[in-house]
């Protein structure tokens, strides 16, 4: 059980973190300048997002059930598992983020889902 | 040597970085937690007392400071290069972490698992050869800023 719940939060917490670094990103909009004055500069402008401090907590919980699930199981395990935040991020960009997922990237994250079900089974 | 090359060096160079790094920092995860030991319960006080010994570990921060390595490479990477190229190329990595955790920390790997991981690379690569922007950038963004942003951009 608690498996389960680690898993979810590594690929469903972990991954709304990042949708919501991509909405912050977005509020703070292209960066072009890639100097290192300019990138502590898009820094501290994103730091002022409230997206970003949700991003943070939130990735935050991911990394802390990544470390709860390397300790109870092989890290062969673990990584190609997370891989199910290709589905997750799918569902959340198009639900959150008004992205369009073709039907290709849906066949795509079909057989990540049929991937991780292989590996869950391989655990041997 | 032509710029053209130069950039291919570079871009090579980086996604070999990102590809050796990402899952060298899971498998010093994986060890700095393993030799931590097994969580007996996970009690608030137990969790606490984790905590401090997950930051006490020298594995987790070489951890840590190897994924901060990955980060740093993509980010840069990125910045030139595709992400619709650098995705997939990224995928390998699911191979890599295998392998590490095989030779490295003597885990056993069934072939069910290894088709599986080969499934999932062929799932990523066709997820990293769809469009990598379908959203259209002069629209304004929807309004979801939540009560707590203080500036917007």
């Amino acid at each position: 059980m608690i498996e389960i719940i680690l898993v979810f939060g590594i690929v469903v917490i972990g991954t709304g973190g990042e949708i919501c670094l991509t909405r912050a990103m977005k509020t703070i909009g292209e960066v072009h300048d890639f100097r290192p004055r300019a990138l502590l500069n898009v820094f501290g402008r994103a730091m002022r997002v409230g997206w970003m401090w949700i991003a943070l907590l939130l990735m935050a919980a991911g990394f802390f059930s990544l470390l709860g699930m390397l300790s109870l199981e092989n890290v062969s395990f673990v990584v190609p598992v997370t891989a199910l935040s290709y589905v997750v991020g799918a569902y959340g960009g198009a639900l959150f983020l008004g992205e369009k997922v073709t039907r290709q990237r849906w066949l795509g994250v079909l057989l990540v889902c049929i991937g991780v079900t292989m590996v869950w089974k391989g655990r041997g | 040597m032509t710029p053209g090359s130069g950039l291919h060096l570079k871009t090579f160079f980086l996604l070999l970085i990102m590809v050796i790094f990402g899952p060298l920092g899971d498998v010093l995860l994986s060890k700095g937690m393993k030799d931590l030991g097994e969580i007996p319960n996970w009690s608030p006080a137990e969790l606490a007392h984790l905590f401090v010994a997950i930051f006490t570990s020298g594995m987790i921060w070489l951890g840590i400071v190897s994924l901060i390595g990955f980060f740093v490479a993509y980010t840069l990477v990125l910045s030139w290069a595709d992400y619709s190229f650098v995705q997939p190329a990224s995928s390998f990595s699911y191979g890599v972490v295998a392998l590490l955790g095989h030779f490295a920390l003597g885990e056993v790997i069934t072939p069910l698992r290894w088709a599986g991981i080969l499934v999932i690379c062929c799932g990523v690569l066709i997820v990293g050869h769809t469009p990598p922007r379908t959203t259209d950038h002069t629209t304004p963004e929807p309004t979801m800023e939540p009560t707590t942003t203080l500036e917007r951009g």
